[in-house]
């Protein structure tokens, strides 16, 4: 098992994702195992940034002051080009199907990952 | 076997000054009078959580509370489908002879027992703690990401979604007990604020105060005859990054495996209760359940299949979008509305023929589900 790299949960400008040594499956939820086989020699990869729009929602009522000074701000799922799916922020005229590639932004005093549409 | 006693409900709304264990005694009082029973006869105790008092032990802090000593009793937590996970397990529970009565009980005062915004954070911590919440979901966009891959999936628009709760809302206009009582229009909800797109406020539920309670018992205490038929449960996933595709939610799991321990088909339901926090929800789980073909439910609705007269009444009380959400509580609702129709009780609300029934529930983000299918015995 390497080190956890730097990566966007911990306030790097990565996405980050485990990919396992002994039967290939992928997993993004970091976990000291992989979820399908149980093999504890998961390879951490950086990933490219690039994938496809799954699912968007447009949150206009934010629950902080923290995240109600951001409103609107488009929550997004991305399917990855290496295959797994993440939850982002996005661009807010994003569509499902979408190509999009990853950025990073400030949210709420955090480092969070921003789609926009892929040249 | 396993029979369903006894059933109580408060008001769901405001109640100013009531505590999460009032609103729970409140409703067990009325479930085990309900049941004819003495509270001593009550030797199970099953409960759901609270939000706005969290406690580690909260079946004892309420038994002691209510002044019952049962022999068997903790708390349940699986979200939305605590409700109908705790009458699964009562049902197992009497079934194996362990206990005889187990009273079943949820009851929150969410609504003014602590802020909106304390509630809409509570509730996103459904998400994942390092992968979810910093990027400020709130559970309308949990549910609003659902909502607009299954609208792109299967061509269902805002006001297909606008229709089921505007159905809630006529529901709950005939009972006393909702929170609302004013009538909507799909215009009505179209022009509501938007929350998390493409969800508006009249597509959530409300946030409520409320108790519900029921019993479960091994043999019947009185003449109604309400029986467990068969019940089952399927967990796919919790965070709705990790759910599997929407083809492969865990509804239709569970309720295949519900049918094969009930022995009876989707033909042979009469009605169905089926949760409804948003009204993507209740268009999904509908079509999961297969009470309607994949993108038609709103058409049905359109229809009256799902009104109170129609060929299959659904959430006659008004649901969560309508009665109400108080938390566990406000899924029991719609077992105690099932109990009433199927015992010829409810009132002005009361249908042709409820002799069985479909209840689903579903926590987290159609994370865990739980089906059941109750029949009426003469």
């Amino acid at each position: 098992m390497s080190e956890k790299p730097a990566d966007w949960t911990t306030g790097a400008e990565a996405i980050v994702y485990q990919c396992c040594a002994a039967c290939g499956g992928l997993q993004y939820f970091r976990r000291s195992f992989c979820v399908s086989c149980g093999a504890q020699n998961s390879v951490e990869k950086r990933a490219s940034g690039a994938g496809t729009v799954y699912a968007t929602s447009l949150v206009c009522r934010a629950a902080t002051p923290e995240t109600r000074a951001h409103v609107p701000y488009n929550v997004v799922l991305v399917d990855t080009f290496e295959g797994f799916r993440m939850m982002a922020h996005g661009d807010i005229d994003l569509c499902i199907g979408d190509k999009v590639t990853a950025r990073f932004v400030p949210f709420a005093g955090r480092l969070v990952p921003h789609f926009e549409k892929a040249e | 076997m396993s029979f369903i006693t006894g059933v109580g409900l408060t008001s769901y709304g405001k109640h100013e000054g009531s505590s999460s264990l009032d609103l729970m005694s409140q409703a067990a009082q009325l479930a085990i009078s309900d049941a004819g029973l003495k509270r001593s006869e009550i030797d199970g105790v099953l409960c759901g959580y609270s939000t706005v008092s969290p406690h580690i032990m909260l079946a004892t802090v309420f038994a002691e509370h209510f002044g019952i000593k049962p022999s068997y009793a903790h708390a349940v937590q699986v979200g939305g489908a605590t409700g109908l996970a705790m009458t699964m397990l009562a049902h197992h529970l009497v079934e194996a002879g362990i206990v005889k009565h187990v009273l079943v009980v949820g009851g929150e005062n969410r609504l003014t027992g602590q802020s909106r915004d304390a509630s809409i954070l509570a509730l996103a911590q459904v998400g994942h703690p390092d992968y979810e919440v910093p990027l400020g979901p709130t559970i309308p966009a949990y549910y609003g990401l659902v909502a607009s891959r299954y609208m792109h999936e299967y061509g269902v628009t805002q006001e297909d979604l606008a229709e089921f709760a505007v159905l809630m809302r006529s529901h709950a206009l005939t009972h006393p007990g909702a929170q609302f009582h004013d009538a909507i229009s799909v215009t009505d909800v179209m022009a509501s604020k938007p929350v998390a797109m493409p969800l508006k406020l009249l597509d959530c539920c409300p946030v409520s105060d409320g108790g519900a309670a029921f019993v479960i018992s091994r043999e019947r205490t009185g003449e109604a005859g309400v029986r467990v038929r068969g019940c089952a449960q399927a967990h796919t996933h919790q965070h709705i990054t990790a759910a599997p595709a929407l083809s492969e939610f865990g509804a239709e799991i569970s309720v295949a495996k519900a049918k094969q321990a009930a022995g009876v088909a989707i033909s042979d339901v009469r009605y169905a209760a089926v949760y409804d926090s948003f009204t993507i929800t209740l268009a999904m789980l509908l079509e999961d359940l297969g009470l309607a073909g994949r993108g038609e439910a709103a058409a049905r609705v359109r229809a009256g299949h799902f009104s109170r007269d129609g060929a299959m009444p659904l959430n006659t009380h008004g649901g969560l979008l309508s009665y109400g959400h108080c938390g566990v509580g406000g899924a029991m609702a719609h077992l105690v509305e099932t109990h009433l129709q199927m015992t010829g009780r409810a009132g002005n609300r009361q249908v042709r023929d409820a002799s069985v029934a479909l209840l689903h529930g579903d926590g987290g983000v159609l994370s865990s589900h739980v089906s059941m299918f109750l029949e009426q015995v003469r």
